[in-house]
């Protein structure tokens, strides 16, 4: 008996791939991973707040759905951030650009709808309108095409080049914001604004009825529309073969840099859609801050494993805990979101680590040896 | 003007070059730490605890002890965010984008959490001279002795660091195996590296150097007048920029930390130039990453490549 555990410097467990882990186990899991957390959040802001438990949960919970409005605007908009970063993420191609690529079509539905009004202030709204989204959807697709097309002629690294272009067009995006606004606040007012006329609110989409559903009705046109691209049409599959070899879509015929280049105008006119939305009915007016949901955007996209009809459900969730959290910051008084960021913190480390033991099998090995040390025997 | 303009760059570039260098270690072992922020964030509130549990409890404050307990705290906290990311990402298989942008938004709150609850402006701007001015020449008027002595103790530390690492990985057996890792870990593991131990070490290490640049941003360069509300994440960024447009080598850093440092105090200097041209600066730094990635993958240098395995996962069992 003893030779035989010599022998086998087996390590205590080894862990296999689990491709098609059922439904039901991978629900148990991240439940198990929220109740994990929660515990975790529970003795933390025990300690560090000196709150009960019982009453963070609660605002933890009901804090998505004081306003259920807002709600729907969030996780639609997350959502369709979220789809306009999937394709590319399906070909293993991390564009971390998204918030870029929204604020330069933020920044491009803005100067339409900022100056083509000014220039002829007889022009129809709709005229000004289609302009602003032809101006975002271009402005967009030329951020997201630029990184493609050196990963696709020159292999650069898109992960790194994405990113770097979104500060390139928050500093471009400051520019602009003190060129126009000649006061030097560095904030630019609201775009085509005035008290008691509604006429004058060129560039403006319904500029008076409710803005949510607008967002909602966009996301959910894109969702279909991305679930079909990626799972019926040609394209889609295309895409899914250069994620899982780039070798193998060669072998086969398929145009590698056609389907990047191809998949990232997809990108960047979804982007432009999104920046058309905040120019035109979300904030009317450009700043560093808008859009910002591309970080996010990728935990949404990954934790619903790159399925657009998942992610309805991942970028609700996500929303949830966001606003849930930043009401536990209401609730207790704590002024400012920094609780609320740990605490999401917290809930993202336990969900991103339980999906380990859904896309593995852990195999313990103690048993194995058990049994063949008593068939030596 | 000209000697202020380098003393100011070099000591605002000294935030990016630990964090640089930090990242610099992690990319080196093929994991792209987008935590870099946080944990800068992260590290700067572990030295803050240690200022103030030393500071605040002694009547005779010794500066040698309150610096290094503090560079110990800093480098305790940091690692440990360091420790939580190479877990999910080395053990755990996880996404290294999303684990890093997670930290990142977890570091933020963090800090701003606790300094709130820790910062005693009088306390911290009262000791901050022990950071600062470590050869005694801030007030000089040679240039000579205002460009290269009149820097505190963690500007040296950071130029220090450079040197080892660049020692570490060209000249080591060590070295050469972490960047073994970070171009093939599946070779690394056959020729008998453990590939986890290494990951694991070098994560953490780099992520509490990464931390030193939000401690020495805290205590020397904002001489203690800022915490809760400093921005040390967009220095983080910057950071992660650095760590491209010094083409993953840690003396290139220091002089590229230089320059980093001068387009972002540059603004304030030239006062001359209107407001909109003067924000055109702070796209320099960027732009000047993005040129120097086209750069070296149009060359295809072999020297100047960033890690083949950069920002991928290593399951022994794939192919």
């Amino acid at each position: 008996m003893t030779d035989i555990k010599k022998k086998s410097h087996e390590p205590l467990f080894h862990v296999s791939k689990n491709d098609a882990a059922p439904v039901s186990k991978s629900i148990t899991i991240r439940i198990i991973a929220i109740a994990v957390a929660l515990v975790i959040i529970g003795i933390l802001s025990f300690v560090l707040i000196k709150e009960n438990p019982i009453e963070i949960f609660k605002a933890l919970f009901t804090g998505a759905f004081i306003d259920v409005g807002t709600l729907i605007q969030n996780t639609s908009l997350l959502l369709m951030f979220g789809l306009a970063v999937v394709p590319a993420f399906k070909m293993k191609y991390w564009n971390m650009g998204a918030n870029g690529q929204v604020l330069v079509g933020c920044l491009a539905s803005i100067a339409c709808m900022k100056f083509i009004p000014a220039a002829n202030p007889e022009i129809d709204n709709n005229i000004v309108i289609l302009c602003m989204l032809a101006a975002g959807i271009a402005a967009s697709v030329i951020w997201a095409i630029i990184p493609a097309l050196f990963k696709a002629f020159f292999n650069t690294n898109e992960t790194l080049f994405t990113l770097m272009m979104n500060y390139i067009a928050v500093a471009v995006v400051n520019y602009f914001v003190f060129v126009w606004d000649k006061s030097g606040s560095g904030t630019l007012k609201t775009v085509n604004f005035s008290f008691g006329s509604p006429t004058f609110r060129k560039g403006w989409l319904f500029p008076d009825s409710d803005k949510y559903i607008i967002t909602l009705v966009v996301a959910v046109v894109m969702t279909l529309f991305t679930a079909i691209y990626m799972r019926y049409s040609k394209h889609g599959f295309e895409v899914c073969v250069v994620g899982e070899s780039v070798n193998t879509a060669k072998y086969v015929g398929i145009n590698v840099k056609k389907v990047i280049v191809r998949t990232l105008v997809l990108s960047g006119i979804f982007c432009g859609i999104i920046g058309f939305l905040y120019a035109s009915c979300l904030s009317h007016t450009v700043n560093a801050d808008v859009g910002g949901k591309g970080f996010t955007a990728i935990l949404v996209a990954w934790l619903a494993g790159f399925d657009p009809l998942v992610m309805v459900i991942t970028s609700f969730f996500v929303v949830f805990i966001n606003t849930g959290a930043e009401n536990v910051s209401n609730v207790f008084h704590l002024n400012s979101n920094d609780y609320a960021n740990i605490v999401v913190g917290i809930i993202f480390f336990c969900i991103i680590g339980c999906e380990f033991f859904i896309r593995y099998k852990v195999h313990f090995n103690g048993k194995k040896l058990k049994s063949a040390a008593k068939e030596a025997e | 003007m000209i000697t202020t303009i380098i003393v100011n760059a070099i000591r605002m570039g000294t935030i990016f070059l630990f964090g640089c260098l930090g990242e610099i270690l992690t990319e080196k072992a093929g994991h792209l730490n987008l935590g870099i922020p946080g944990i800068m964030c992260i590290g700067a509130t572990g030295g803050g605890f240690a200022v103030k549990l030393y500071a605040g409890n002694v009547t005779e404050v010794n500066g040698l002890v309150l610096v290094i307990l503090s560079i110990l705290g800093t480098m305790l906290f940091a690692g440990l965010a360091g420790l939580i990311y190479s877990f999910l990402t080395v053990t755990m298989n996880a996404n290294q984008n999303v684990t890093g942008l997670t930290m990142t938004t977890f570091g933020v709150g963090f800090m701003k959490f606790f300094a709130k609850r820790i910062y005693d402006q009088k306390l911290y701007v009262s000791v901050s001279g022990y950071f600062k001015n470590l050869f005694g020449f801030e007030k000089s008027s040679n240039a000579f002795a205002q460009i290269f002595l009149s820097h505190g103790v963690l500007v040296y530390l950071s130029i220090l660091t450079a040197i080892l690492l660049t020692l570490f990985l060209k000249k080591s057996r060590f070295g050469l195996y972490l960047r073994s890792i970070g171009e093939s870990p599946a070779t690394a593991d056959a020729a008998g590296i453990n590939v986890t131990k290494y990951k694991y070490v070098f994560i953490i290490l780099g992520s509490a150097i990464s931390g030193l640049g939000g401690l020495y941003y805290v205590m020397d360069r904002s001489a203690g007048t800022q915490f809760a509300e400093a921005a040390i994440d967009s220095f983080g960024w910057m950071a992660v920029a650095l760590v491209i447009a010094s083409l993953w080598k840690p003396i290139f850093a220091v002089f590229g930390s230089i320059v980093f440092g001068g387009l972002s105090i540059m603004d304030a200097q030239l006062k001359t130039l209107s407001l909109s041209d003067q924000k055109l600066f702070a796209l320099l730094p960027y732009l000047i990453t993005v040129i120097v990635l086209i750069v070296v993958s149009m060359l295809k240098l072999k020297d100047n490549q960033p890690p083949s395995y950069l920002g991928q996962t290593y399951f022994r069992e794939d192919r």
